[in-house]
């Protein structure tokens, strides 16, 4: 018993080293989305729950301290007003103050805004950095992430016929 | 011709190592003492080949020679010489080689101090950083050649990252390699005591100073590195635990937890085998950071340019070094015996607890670095654990050692008396107190709660030695003659604790108090952060020596006139067609003002980012502290390394 106690630290390795094998195989550059494919998590934060999501619809993380979300807000407010597409908004530790002042700023392109102060819904969505964006088809399942600022290109090819258009 | 004379040095040093990973353990074994000293020559040897090929390489970085591929591909001629110089190491080759330089050295330098060691001992530990050295020798001679030449050469070469010209990187990778290479020699000890089947006192004092060598030097080396992403990338934060910065706090915190429980090693003979493993899993995560950092199973934001073939190679290295050692460990560790019981409340216990949670904080953060690549082994999607899952797991797991940690050396060894301990610490305890309630008046409960530790830790510290010294219950004098005789690693390691709490201020303080401010200015406009009022002067054209750049002047101003300026600049590096950010920073000390600028709108002007950071600057003035403390632990007497053979001596003297 005491030996087995003294094999479990190559036995960990072992089990390590076959990963690190199988992982050297992988693409790293392949889009990150554990989600997709899957329905929206269950999350709830003030303003935004899963229940509230109707889709098509897009998913936008933003957060007023972010500077590429300033550069992607134009693309956001252009897909709301002039494409009519859906967008719920998720304020990532941010202040509801701060949130709202850089929406008064900018315009407010999203139907409901979900304030995640401490993170928590940023978790559930796995998120890795602001701003990323989620779409949903109309059953409510993740089709496609997109990662860092939207660009028109993104959006051309990507997103807009995730959501079917 | 010098970079043929490089390559033909490391050849060699290739052969030698292979020679010094056999010959002295087939002596050791049967009793052969010349084949035994073999292995301090050798060492020495090698360390000399490897500042040969080093300098051929630095001498093609500093005379531009492009027809070395890999300054070619790497370097510049209009750059300045110290990023030339500095470019040597700023790539996978060049990394290596330093590396390889910096693992030489640590093997001289057993061969040469470790003239009090056991000659079996000493043999076997050679042979062992010999094995290791083969390792990289051949890893560099076949995959990743420093010296390879490219005909026709280039005009010019293709620059170096610019976010790398920066004197705080490029210091960054030669006290980082310093640590994680330090570590190998706790590794080689902990082999060759495996081998030896014995693991004494005087074994574990051996282990320490390399130890503690090796972490002074991984602490200064992270601290830099953190202090540049600070001033650097431009984003006002300090850690981003990502992949690359993980894979060199994997082995600090066991590199810690090895320290702490080598003591218990040596004075109690207590946790040996455990120390033992400890020296493997150091050394086998600073591997496991190089392989993760240069195969490109992770993404990062500065891993160097990654190939999978070099992967599978570093994965090779790994599992022989580890996998062995670790099945050494599993046949021989049983027979080492275990220590002298010892009840919870005691040093020992104390430092068990220590090592639980580092150890245990390690394998979360070693969870969350691999956990993406487990996914995709499982062809079950991409995940990227961002900073929400580490601070959500490491924090709450690293509190109950920041609590332990004054407590510990008030404890006696064997058996301890917490209340005791407890009532001795009554004005660390008050500080903490007065110091969370102080916060708590903000209305930031995390942050009184960090700083109510970091008042703990560093009163704990002070506390620990007015104890030594019997200040206030003592004449002077008597404090007096107590603290020149205190040894120097309780000095040492209360002025690294003292590091911690400076440290865990620093941290609660930037991340709960930070301001942040985002707008659009134009020249004339105003704003107000943390009770300063700036004013937006203007952006200026710079020329630099490999850049053009757009500076920025922000007039801090006090009772409307300026009183200090910040220039932040956006760079463009031409050759690379690269854009930097620049921050400004002005530091009180207790604060940074820190400032970076973005992009020129032609409406509403230049976006300014400003932030209002306190105590940031005490992070890093923390962490030179904990590195300052393990270099006077360092000069402890009973560390010096000829400290067994003057003992033997002292009573003939008397």
């Amino acid at each position: 018993m005491r030996r087995l106690l003294f094999l479990l630290p190559l036995a960990v390795f072992a089990a390590l080293g076959a990963y690190l094998y199988v992982g050297l195989g992988g693409d790293p550059s392949r889009v990150p989305s554990p989600l997709v494919g899957r329905p929206a998590p269950v999350f709830a934060v003030d303003g935004l729950a899963t229940a509230d999501l109707e889709g098509p619809a897009l998913v936008n993380i933003f957060a007023s301290w972010c500077v590429p979300c300033r550069a992607e807000h134009p693309l956001l407010t252009h897909l709301a007003e002039e494409e009519g597409v859906v967008i719920y908004g998720v304020a990532y530790k941010d202040k509801p103050e701060a949130a709202n002042a850089f929406l008064a700023e900018l315009g407010n392109p999203y139907r409901r805004i979900g304030f995640d102060e401490d993170g928590r819904a940023g978790v559930e969505w796995g998120v890795t950095g602001v701003p990323e964006t989620f779409v949903l088809d109309a059953e409510g399942t993740v089709v496609f992430k997109h990662t860092g600022p939207l660009t028109a290109d993104a959006v051309r090819r990507d997103l807009l016929p995730a959501l079917g258009r | 011709m010098t970079a043929e004379l490089g390559n033909f040095a490391l050849a060699l040093a290739l052969g030698l190592a292979l020679l010094q990973a056999v010959l002295p353990l087939y002596g050791a074994a049967r009793g052969r003492p010349a084949l035994m000293e073999l292995a301090r020559h050798t060492a020495l040897g090698q360390f000399l080949l490897a500042a040969i090929a080093f300098g051929a390489l630095t001498r093609a970085y500093v005379y531009s020679d492009f027809s070395v591929s890999a300054v070619a591909q790497n370097s510049h001629s209009l750059k300045p010489l110290l990023y030339r110089l500095t470019g040597v190491w700023g790539n996978h080759e060049g990394s290596l080689l330093l590396w390889i330089l910096i693992l030489t050295l640590f093997g001289a330098m057993v061969a040469v101090f470790g003239s009090g060691l056991r000659k079996t001992l000493q043999a076997r530990v050679l042979a062992v950083q010999a094995m290791i050295g083969s390792g990289f020798l051949a890893f560099t001679l076949l995959t990743s050649n420093p010296f390879a030449r490219v005909w026709p050469p280039p005009l010019d070469g293709a620059g170096l990252n610019p976010l790398l010209q920066d004197p705080g990187l490029a210091f960054h990778p030669p006290l980082l390699y310093f640590g994680y290479v330090g570590l190998s020699v706790a590794f080689s000890f902990a082999v060759a005591a495996l081998l030896e089947g014995r693991v004494d006192r005087a074994w574990a004092r051996w282990v320490r100073p390399w130890t503690l060598a090796a972490w002074a030097g991984l602490t200064a080396g992270i601290a830099l590195g953190s202090w540049w992403a600070y001033y650097e990338l431009g984003w006002g934060g300090f850690w981003f635990w990502d992949p690359v910065e993980n894979a060199s706090f994997m082995p600090w915190l066991a590199a810690t937890a090895l320290l702490h429980s080598a003591i218990a090693a040596e004075r109690r003979q207590a946790l040996r085998s455990w120390t033992v493993l400890l020296a493997i899993v150091a050394f086998s995560l600073s591997l496991l950071g190089t392989f993760l950092v240069r195969s490109g199973v992770l993404t990062s934001v500065h891993a160097f340019a990654t190939d999978p073939e070099r992967g599978v190679f570093i994965l090779l290295l790994l599992g022989i070094a580890t996998g062995g050692a670790l099945a050494l460990y599993a046949w021989r560790a049983p027979a080492l015996g275990t220590g002298v019981p010892f009840r919870p409340v005691s040093r020992e216990g104390a430092l068990l607890l220590n090592n639980l949670v580092l150890v245990t904080a390690c394998a979360t953060v070693l969870l969350g670095t691999l956990y993406p690549l487990f996914l995709d082994a499982f062809d079950a999607g991409k995940v990227s654990v961002g900073p929400p899952y580490f601070t959500a797991t490491f924090v709450p797991l690293i509190a109950p050692a920041l609590v332990a940690m004054a407590i510990g050396p008030m404890l006696a060894w064997k058996r301890g008396d917490l209340a005791g301990a407890l009532g001795r610490l009554w004005l660390a305890a008050l500080g903490a107190a007065l110091a969370a309630g102080a916060t708590l008046a903000y209305g930031e409960t995390l942050a009184a709660l960090g700083l109510g530790a970091a008042a703990w830790i560093g009163l704990g510290a002070l506390v620990e030695w007015s104890e030594r010294l019997r200040l206030g219950r003592a004449p002077a004098g008597e404090a007096w003659r107590r603290a020149r005789s205190m040894p120097r690693a309780a000095w040492g390691g209360g002025l690294a604790h003292l590091g911690v709490a400076i440290v865990v201020a620093g941290i609660t303080a930037s991340q709960c108090f930070q301001s942040e401010l985002i707008l659009a200015m134009k020249p004339g406009d105003r704003a107000q952060i943390a009770g300063y009022a700036i004013r937006f002067d203007g952006v200026s054209e710079v020329q630099g020596p490999n850049y053009r750049a757009e500076r920025a002047m922000l007039s801090v101003l006090r009772d409307g006139a300026p009183a200090a300026v910040l220039t932040p600049e956006r760079r463009f590096y031409p050759v690379e067609r690269q854009h930097t950010t620049e921050a400004a920073i002005r530091t009180t000390l207790f604060a940074d003002l820190y400032a970076v600028i973005g992009e020129e709108d032609a409406q509403a002007g230049r976006t300014v980012r400003l932030y209002h950071n306190p105590l940031v600057p005490w992070i890093w003035i923390g962490a030179i502290v904990m590195a300052f403390g393990a270099l006077i632990s360092l000069s402890d007497r009973r560390l010096r390394l000829a400290a067994p053979a003057r003992r033997r001596r002292q009573p003939a003297a008397a």
